[in-house]
């Protein structure tokens, strides 16, 4: 039997099994349980959420491979950590303790303020960031097999990752209404290459699995996001910064899934005790905004 | 025939189309109202504790149980496989599953996502490819288990009466034989 790893195919259906589902931020090991227990399809595993990084400052980097492994060890859902943008040896390190996706992040201080990792080099499957469709496209011609739109993380605010997402769909829903002849120009603008722009015409989506991030607090805002798309959602700071998280975790998991019926909204809605605090992107000074990061 | 798929979390988009292509016609299954109307069930791979969890919160845990007790014809891929399991070998603690089929599956057993592979194997006698991602394998079955596939000495895909399971993907392919298999095979006359 001839046995072909880190294919495109099982890079980008690995993402495929994520969708419908809520991909949660965690620091320890007990919170890793309570995000299995909630229903959670993967979990994020980092040192610090965005929220702490942000009112610690400082270089945020990669987790230790010690507190990685102990939650791969704790939970049977997938297991992703992030790297800084650029820094390829930090996706060395996480490919080797076998985590499951690579999240190339934003969230953390870039490594390189030129290049991206060269994605293709790795057997693990990435997930990038974007803000609009160029930059999705640039990501998933460098090999991200994932895409998460951005948000300003560890702000509770929604407003950047609905921006992120009406641009990202808006972009697609222009390139299908366009003329053959008219998408050499199109992908220069979007600074895309030409083969990927034209799949996205025939296509109407994106070749990848499309996630949300950033800013998402309750259940109203992950079924916002998934009326806008998103194929699942992923929440940092937002459920272990609020009062009940093993109640939040839960509800955001049943929004996710029935995020076309207002009733069962509701009724996750209740008695979910303090969301996040949360800041208003429009209150934080346009360098210290992290969405702004990748190129 | 009314096709229903599991619509909790997974890739049940992926078996939708399948069936539509087949020739049949798709329903998402989220309701026992939706479940009810189905003359068959496809169960989606996705995160297997994450489904099992939506479908007892949702009341839809006991109505699938009954439903397969009763001979609904129902087809796991995957995650799905893990689902109509009997026995599985390192879920979590007391992970439940809807049974049916008497076999003891292991999840994750083919390792990590860095080990999940593509590879060509023999499906009741013919040839097809395969997606493997973090996929569960059949470590025992029982007498009345018929094994249809296999892929590193282990059986890969298994049929007992209405009930079909695969550790691979075939909606993540072209190839729709493992579709027909359930529709023509196991739904016949329906």
């Amino acid at each position: 039997m001839s046995e072909a790893t880190g294919t495109a195919r099982v890079k980008r259906g690995m993402a495929e099994m994520l969708k419908g589902g809520v991909i949660m931020d965690v620091v320890n090991v007990e919170q890793a349980k309570i995000a299995e227990d909630a229903g959670a399809c993967a979990v994020m595993a980092l040192e610090r959420v965005p929220a702490d990084i942000r009112a610690q400052g400082g270089v945020a980097r990669m987790s230790d491979p010690d507190m990685i492994q102990k939650i791969q060890a704790a939970v049977s859902i997938p297991v992703m950590a992030k790297v800084r943008i650029g820094h390829f040896v930090e996706a060395q390190i996480l490919e080797s303790l076998g985590v499951d996706y690579i999240d190339e992040s934003e969230v953390l201080t870039p490594a390189d303020y030129t290049n991206h990792i060269d994605k293709w080099n790795f057997k693990i499957p990435f997930v990038c960031g974007a803000t609009n469709l160029g930059e999705a496209l640039r990501r998933i011609n460098e090999g991200a097999a994932m895409i998460r739109s951005k948000g300003e993380a560890g702000t509770g605010d929604v407003s950047n990752a609905m921006t992120h997402m009406r641009t990202i769909g808006g972009e697609i829903r222009r390139l299908t209404s366009m003329r053959e002849d008219e998408l050499y120009v199109a992908a220069k603008e979007l600074q895309a290459p030409y083969a990927l722009v034209k799949e996205v015409a025939e296509t109407g989506k994106l070749p990848v699995v499309l996630f949300t991030a950033g800013g998402i607090a309750t259940p109203a805002d992950a079924a916002l996001m998934m009326q806008m798309g998103a194929d699942g959602v992923f929440i940092g700071s937002g459920i272990f910064k609020s009062g009940d998280p093993a109640h939040r975790a839960a509800a955001c998991v049943k929004a996710t899934t029935f995020f076309n019926d207002a009733k069962v909204l509701a009724d996750v809605s209740r008695g979910l005790g303090d969301a996040m605090v949360g800041i208003n992107v429009a209150d934080i000074p346009v360098p210290h905004r992290l969405a702004e990061r990748g190129w | 025939m009314k096709v229903g798929v599991l619509a909790l979390q997974g890739d049940f988009r992926e078996h939708l189309k399948a069936a539509e292509e087949c020739g049949h016609t798709p329903i998402d299954v989220r309701r026992v109202s939706e479940l009810n109307e189905v003359d068959a069930l496809i169960l989606p791979g996705g995160e297997s504790t994450t489904i099992v969890h939506l479908a007892q919160n949702f009341g839809l845990y006991q109505p699938i149980k009954g439903a397969i007790a009763q001979g609904l014809p129902v087809y796991g891929s995957c995650a799905g496989m893990i689902l109509l399991a009997d026995r599985i070998v390192d879920g979590v603690k007391d992970q439940k599953t809807f049974g049916g089929l008497d076999i003891t599956v292991r999840r994750n057993a083919f390792g990590r996502q860095v080990d999940s592979f593509e590879s060509d194997l023999t499906f009741n006698g013919t040839s097809l490819h395969a997606v493997f991602i973090r996929a569960p394998w059949v470590e025992q079955v029982g007498a009345g288990v018929e094994v249809l596939s296999t892929a590193a000495d282990h059986a890969v895909a298994v049929r007992q009466g209405n009930l079909l399971a695969t550790s691979f993907h075939p909606e993540l392919t072209e190839d729709l034989a493992v579709h027909r298999y359930f529709f023509e095979e196991i739904c016949k006359g329906r």
